[in-house]
Formats: structure tokens, sequence, C-alpha cells
């Protein structure tokens, strides 16, 4: 068409953005609005333990913010998100540095790549059982801890634990840590290095005046999927904790087994708005566009 | 300590792997001197940059600055402060703590860092724009700043790469001035890399034209252009023909360089000059001042003369024409074997 013929027809040219906008778009309104407004939604109907009853009522979130459960069960997951956090981001950022400032070829680095990735090789529940025969009462690290004579009876604490909880967290989510650290981390100009050895800087003070500043997308970025990941997960707590943890998850999968879909639902919006606030919060702390 | 000389090269080579980037460097530069590094790329003139910086270690060699053996020290235990090509401005700090950042790794105080660096800043002219990031300055802005940065260390010597290729031809021009003016000022040496041979005529006290990891000859740029030792530096340098020496009885005597200024152009129907090569005009190209004509002798060689407008306009001539391109025997400068 030409230029001409696009003038003549100015309702046409009009028209055109909203073409090229319309798939993505319908595609977001039936798998992200769509349902995110049902739960709020149903949120707000009754129930009781046979039928959901549509309704307005406030009843659900009362539920949800006065009980003394519900608050314990966030600060369980504050904590897990917290110890999790801490952990991926020291592994995740000293493993990133390590591919891009130690390894000097992109063969050996892509290799390395690939073997962070192998926690993925593996079906979550497999990976999660197998769990079991290394960390478990006759697991190897108690056999080995026994044999060594490090402990005179098998630890109790290493499996069905809060402490294999993060165990398996770690392991699964540092991933997502490496990735965009590594990413941001390699747009380090080298010659930046160069320039803060010739000012005198010692490897500590590059590492603190130079490339963690400039690794803070990354690092805000990572910590965007650990917080989302942790707070809403139940299988991974339900599993490694056996059953003895709770969760946010946890709480409104048992809800919703119940068939209070209503409460899972208010549940799921109050998390929602907490997770809402802690990612604009990491978003204002640092300007995570200059990545994007 | 009366050190004569800021720098001394002695035998310095630097292989990576097989290639050869530098090979067996001598190399004096004496006190306050303003070196500029040429050559074409992959001369080894930035590595040999490099090696004086620290950041490379030399194969074999040794190098001295104010008299020390500098070869295994750290880059900033040297004396000597490097400007590098794309600047390498820290982008998360703003100019003043750019030049202040060496100041600070040294533990100095907010404060008085801060004011010093802001003395820098005002030796180059950047006063105004000290609370900028990198990205919010231009690019003559960010080397002012980067300057500053590599000065404020008080180095002996100062390292720059390639500093001005970055800029536009007017910037160019005006931080060339300011360049050598802060070199006498500051009565260090300025070592500079370019490729570009009229940055080196319009700067250095000392030229050094390399090629393939050597020195093909380091002299001040008026020996440079007027004598230049082989054909790869008058060919370099430029405002040179490099011509077959008139051999008598077919002996070959090597290569002669004339100066295109000092050639001018005859008829060939005119008398034959004593020195002088026929051949047919290529290209007529008008320069101002100057008129340069380029001819091909025997399609194989060309020949440029340049010459004054008013003398061309007085006789010119066509393209495609045949004509003799002459000099007198005092503007023949013998060229060595490379």
């Amino acid at each position: 068409m030409s230029a001409e013929a696009v003038a003549a027809r100015p309702w046409r040219r009009k028209l055109v953005p909203y073409f090229q906008a319309g798939p993505l778009t319908l595609v977001l309104a039936l798998f992200l609005i769509f349902p995110i407004v049902t739960i709020v939604i149903v949120s707000f109907f009754d129930y009781n333990s046979v039928q959901i009853i549509p309704a307005f009522i406030l009843d659900n979130y009362r539920d949800v913010l006065f009980s003394k459960v519900t608050w314990q069960t966030y600060l369980n997951t504050f904590g897990y998100v917290i110890v999790v956090w801490a952990i991926t981001l020291f592994i995740g950022f000293w493993i990133a540095y390590f591919l891009v400032f130690h390894i000097r070829t992109n063969t050996i680095r892509i290799a390395c790549f690939l073997l962070t990735t192998i926690p993925f090789w593996t079906s979550n529940i497999i990976r999660m059982i197998s769990w079991i025969p290394l960390l478990g009462r006759n697991g190897l690290v108690n056999a080995l801890l026994l044999h060594a004579g490090v402990t005179g009876h098998p630890l109790e604490f290493l499996l069905y634990s809060p402490f294999s909880v993060v165990v398996a967290f770690v392991h699964l989510n540092t991933f997502f840590m490496i990735v965009p650290i590594s990413n941001t981390m390699a747009r380090i100009d080298k010659s930046l290095i160069e320039a803060a050895r010739d000012a005198n800087a010692s490897g500590w003070q590059i590492l603190t005046n130079v490339v963690i500043p400039l690794s803070k997308t990354g690092i805000a970025i990572g910590s965007i999927f650990i917080f989302t990941v942790v707070m809403g997960d139940f299988a991974t707590v339900n599993v490694m904790s056996g059953g003895q943890s709770a969760s946010v998850g946890l709480m409104m999968r048992n809800e919703m087994s119940e068939l209070q879909y209503p409460a899972a639902a208010a549940n799921a919006v109050v998390l929602l708005v907490i997770m809402l606030l802690i990612v604009s919060a990491i978003v204002r702390l640092v300007d995570i566009r200059k990545e994007l | 300590m009366s050190q004569v000389f800021d720098v001394e090269l002695v035998g310095v080579t630097k292989r990576f792997g097989a290639t050869v980037a530098v090979d067996q460097i001598d190399l004096r530069i004496p006190k306050a001197t303003y070196c500029c590094l040429l050559g074409p790329s992959g001369c080894g003139k930035t590595t040999l940059l490099r090696m004086l910086a620290g950041h490379e270690t030399p194969t074999e060699g040794d190098i001295l600055i104010g008299g020390h053996n500098v070869s295994l020290l750290p880059p900033a235990k040297r004396g000597t402060a490097m400007m590098f090509q794309s600047y390498a401005l820290f982008p998360h700090l703003n100019a003043v703590d750019n030049v202040a950042f060496s100041l600070k790794m040294r533990g100095v105080g907010k404060a008085e860092r801060q004011e010093k660096a802001r003395r820098y800043l005002e030796l180059t002219h950047m006063t105004k724009y000290a609370e900028r990031l990198p990205s919010q300055l231009s690019g003559g802005q960010q080397q002012r700043v980067a300057l500053a940065r590599a000065l404020i260390t008080n180095p002996s010597v100062l390292l720059l790469d390639e500093p001005l290729s970055a800029l536009d031809p007017f910037l160019r021009g005006k931080m060339r001035d300011e360049l050598k003016r802060l070199q006498t000022e500051l009565a260090i040496s300025f070592i500079h890399v370019t490729h570009s041979q009229e940055e080196a005529l319009a700067l250095a006290d000392l030229a050094v034209v390399m090629d393939g990891g050597r020195i093909q000859q380091a002299a001040s740029p008026r020996d440079l252009f007027d004598k230049p030792r082989t054909a790869f530096v008058a060919r370099f340098i430029g405002g040179q023909n490099v011509l077959p020496a008139p051999g008598s009885n077919g002996l070959d005597r090597g290569e002669i360089a004339v100066r295109t200024d000092r050639c001018h152009l005859v008829a060939p129907d005119e008398a034959t000059p004593a020195a002088s090569l026929l051949g047919s005009i290529t290209g007529i190209e008008y320069q101002g001042s100057r008129v340069q004509i380029t001819l091909s002798i025997d399609g194989a060689r060309e020949a440029i003369s340049l010459l004054p407008d008013d003398a061309y306009f007085a006789k010119p001539f066509k393209i495609g024409e045949r004509a003799r391109i002459a000099w007198s025997e005092g503007d023949v400068h013998q060229l060595s074997a490379p």
C-alpha cells in the first residue's frame, strides 16, 4: 500500500496500531486479566461446606487478615524467602562472577552455564524424592557423618525440616540469580576494571566500588525471581518439610482441597498485593529498565 | 635525582602465543617529552602502551620509568596514568566521583578528595558539568573528565590510547591544542598512541613510527617528514613521492623520496630537466591554496605534484595529458632498505 493510499484513508491508518497490538492484548486479557478478575470476584463470595454462593461479603478478608494462623504462616514464608534469598544471592553472585571474569573462552563459559541448569534436567517430584536417600535418617550424609565419628546418632534435622526446605529451594532457584547477574556483569566494560586497577584499587575495592554497583540491576531481577517463586510455592515446602511446615501457598491449597474457594481466593489476592508491593519496592530501589 | 629520561625501553618484546606483537623495542624518551607512537593498526603501538601502563607484561626486556625498572610492577606503582580509548569512565559515578576515584581508593576523606577533584576538573574546563553522570556528557566532555581522572594521580608519564579518534574534526583540533598546553604546563611526558600522522606531526616532540612490532623511525616530526628513513615511513607520513633511484646502467640504487610540494610539472615538449619522469595525469584535485596532480608513471607507479594554486592556474593541465614531473637534485632524499 502506497503512502498516498494510506493518507487517503486516515481511518485505516488509525486502525493499524490496534491490529498490531491486538493479538497480545487478547492473550493477556484471556490468560492474565480474566483469571485475576475472577479470583478477585470469587474472593467476595460466600461459601459453605458444599457450595459457593455468589454474594458480596468481606468475611473472607476478615478471616485472612485477623487470623493468627495467617500471620504465622506469612511470617514463616517470609522466613524462607529471606534465608533462601540471602543464600542464592551469595552463591549466585560468586558463580556469575566466576563465569564472567575468570573464564576466558566462550566455549567453556557456555559449557559451565549448561552445568548450572542440571537441577532442571529432571522433574520436580523426582528431584525432591531423591533428597531422601541423601538427607534421610539412613541417608548418605548421615552415614558419612556417623562413619567419620562427627556425630554419635543420625541427625534428624537434615530431612523433613526447615533445613531441607531451604536446601531444596536453594538447589533449584540459585539458577535464577546466576542468569540475570551474569548477564549484567558481562556488560561491564573490562577497561573499567583496568581503570580501577590504574587508580590503585585492590581486588576487594574493585568488587565493592565497581562490580557490585554495576551488577545491581541483575541482582534486583534475580531477587524478584526468588521472592515470587518462594512466596508462592507449596509443593517444595509440603514435600521437603514432610507436611510439618506451613507456607502461604500451602495454606491456599489446603483451603481449596476443602472446597473453600472464596477463602483461597481472598488469600491469593492478599498474596498478590504483598508481592506487588515487594516488587515495586525493588524497582524503586534499582532502575531495572536499564536491563530490559 | 637528575635522570635524563622519563621512559627507557630496553629490548622489549611481547609475544601472544606464536605471534610477535612487539619485537625488540629500544627507545628512550627524554624528560617532559610529547611522544607520539604512530603506525597502522596491528603495528604493536597499543600493546607497547599497555605494557608501559602495566596492563600487559613484556615477554622479554625491561621498562624503566624515571630510572626505575617497573617491568613487573602493578599499574598504580609505576607513576603512570592511562587515558583509555573508550575513556572507561565509571558509569555509576558522576564526574567529580570519577575524578576522585583514585583518592577514594587511597582512603582520602570525602570533602578533601572532592575538592581536589574539582580543581582538576577546572584544569580541563569541566567545572560546570561536575555533577553529571558520564551518560549525560558528550564524547568531548567525557574525555576531559577522563583526562582529569588520569592527571589527579600526579603521574610522571601520561599514557593516551588514541584519545582523539572518537571526536569530530572540530573538537579534535581543540583537544589537540589543549593536550599540548597541558603537557607543557605540567612538564611531564605524554605518550600518545595514534594512527593519524597529522596528529603526530602537530603534537609530537618525538614521533615514533612503528610497523610489524618494530620501530621504523623515531625522530622529531620535522625529520620524520623531511628525511624519512624508509619507504614505509615516507608513504605512511605522506607528502613524499617514493621513486626508484635513477640508476645509471640499470644498477639498482634503491629508492628515493622527493617531497610532493617540491615537484613541478613540465609539458613533454619543453626542454627535459635533469631529474624527471614522464607520465600521464590521472587526477587533479583542487585543495584551495594548492592543487594536487597525480601522475601515473609507466602505469605502475604514482607520483604526486603539489602545486601552489597560482602556479597551477597559470599553466593548467587536463586529465589524460602527458607531462613530466620534475625536481631538482637538491630535493632528493635517499631512502634506506627497510
